[in-house]
């Protein structure tokens, strides 16, 4: 018997393939980012809210997974924004190479913003690297405040908690003190919006935080390469 | 249940260090999976035996190393594990530390072995360029 030294990530062919489209996306200045939760959190929702504030002539592009349906997609089509849906056929998170394939026809010189909205699902793509800039959770006020320690992985890997359904915090009995607080036991550096997207609040904050996300973005890329 | 796919690839990554050693069969293979690689190591477990029943690579044991979290204190420089999500530096007690690790997901090793069935299948060949003595190791 003989034992040797086995070197890489167990992902590899996720890891390679993450690692071009971030290149890709580096070299055409286009901001991605992740959104993560459980289903049903509404990150449907928030990218409504989001293309509805959005600018007409901004170049944002959405790709939206799912197990099943088209029905994301359409709704979200509405806004005049390129929307492609991927559907999983099962698969309980998106992989690189599914994201590879569906902006295979777009022209990212055309783009400056490019949403990935995960299938729901608070713990399988916390392992699959999109070759996003930055992952964005979303908590809802209905959920329970210690969702951050039950699923440490994504909380610990994203660099917003977006915190939603602000709206009904009267009528439940979320703490949102300790959910932060939480949130910060497992990411210290983590930062936090709290929107409603029913009544509105919050929601400039979060566009703020994109467009801020999109100017650390393009610093880094003037940035000499070490 | 994505600890399918992610048994899926630990196999892919046994076949390809094989096909590197000709004549070698694997035994054993020791992955690390940090406790925020949001990987269940019960789940990976059965989803490996799954994957590997009734194949060629029934006989091949999965070792995981579950590995807590660290993190350094900025104000001391003490490197530490987390439990429980406790993030004091132990020595200090300052809450400015940085992550160090959690999420890994990775190969150690491969135990292998040389491949008995396949000198024997060799040897029954006609042909046999394969029958040439292995050096084994």
């Amino acid at each position: 018997m003989n034992r040797v030294p086995m070197e890489g990530k167990v992902l590899n062919e996720n890891a390679r393939v993450a690692a071009e489209l971030r290149e890709r996306f580096r070299e055409h200045r286009v901001l991605v980012v992740n959104l993560i939760s459980s289903p049903g959190s509404g990150k449907t929702t928030l990218l409504e809210k989001t293309l509805e504030t959005l600018p007409r002539d901004t170049r944002v592009a959405v790709l939206t997974g799912d197990l099943q349906t088209e029905n994301d997609a359409n709704r979200l089509k509405r806004y005049g924004f390129p929307v492609k849906q991927i559907v999983t056929g099962g698969t309980c998170h998106l992989d690189a190479r599914m994201i590879e394939k569906h902006i295979a026809d777009w022209n990212l010189s055309d783009l400056d913003l490019l949403i990935v909205e995960n299938v729901g699902n608070l713990v399988c793509p916390s392992s699959y690297d999109l070759g996003e800039s930055a992952k964005i959770v979303l908590l809802s006020v209905t959920e329970g405040e210690d969702k951050p320690l039950k699923y440490p992985s994504i909380f610990f890997k994203s660099e917003l908690m977006v915190l939603t359904k602000t709206d009904l915090l009267p009528y439940v009995p979320f703490d949102a003190d300790a959910a932060l607080a939480n949130a910060r036991r497992v990411h210290p550096e983590m930062e936090v919006v709290k929107v409603s997207c029913f009544a509105g609040d919050g929601l400039r904050e979060w566009m703020e935080w994109l467009e801020l996300r999109r100017q650390t973005f393009l610093a880094e890329q003037t940035q000499p390469v070490s | 249940m994505h600890e399918l796919g992610i048994a899926n690839s630990i196999l892919e990554g046994v076949a390809a260090e094989l096909r590197r050693r000709p004549g070698s069969r694997a035994v054993k293979v020791g992955v690390r999976i940090g406790e925020l690689a949001g990987v269940d190591p019960d789940a990976l477990n059965f989803a490996f035996e799954a994957l590997t029943l009734d194949t060629e690579f029934s006989r091949l044991k999965l070792e995981v190393e579950y590995v807590p979290p660290s993190s350094r204190c900025r104000q001391c420089d003490r490197e530490f594990e987390i439990r429980n999500f406790e993030l004091l530096c132990p020595d200090c007690g300052s809450l400015d530390t940085e992550r160090l690790s959690g999420d890994e997901l990775e190969f150690i090793y491969l135990e292998i072995e040389e491949d008995e069935s396949e000198l024997a299948a060799a040897s029954r060949e006609p042909s046999a360029q394969s029958r040439t003595p292995r050096v084994g190791g």
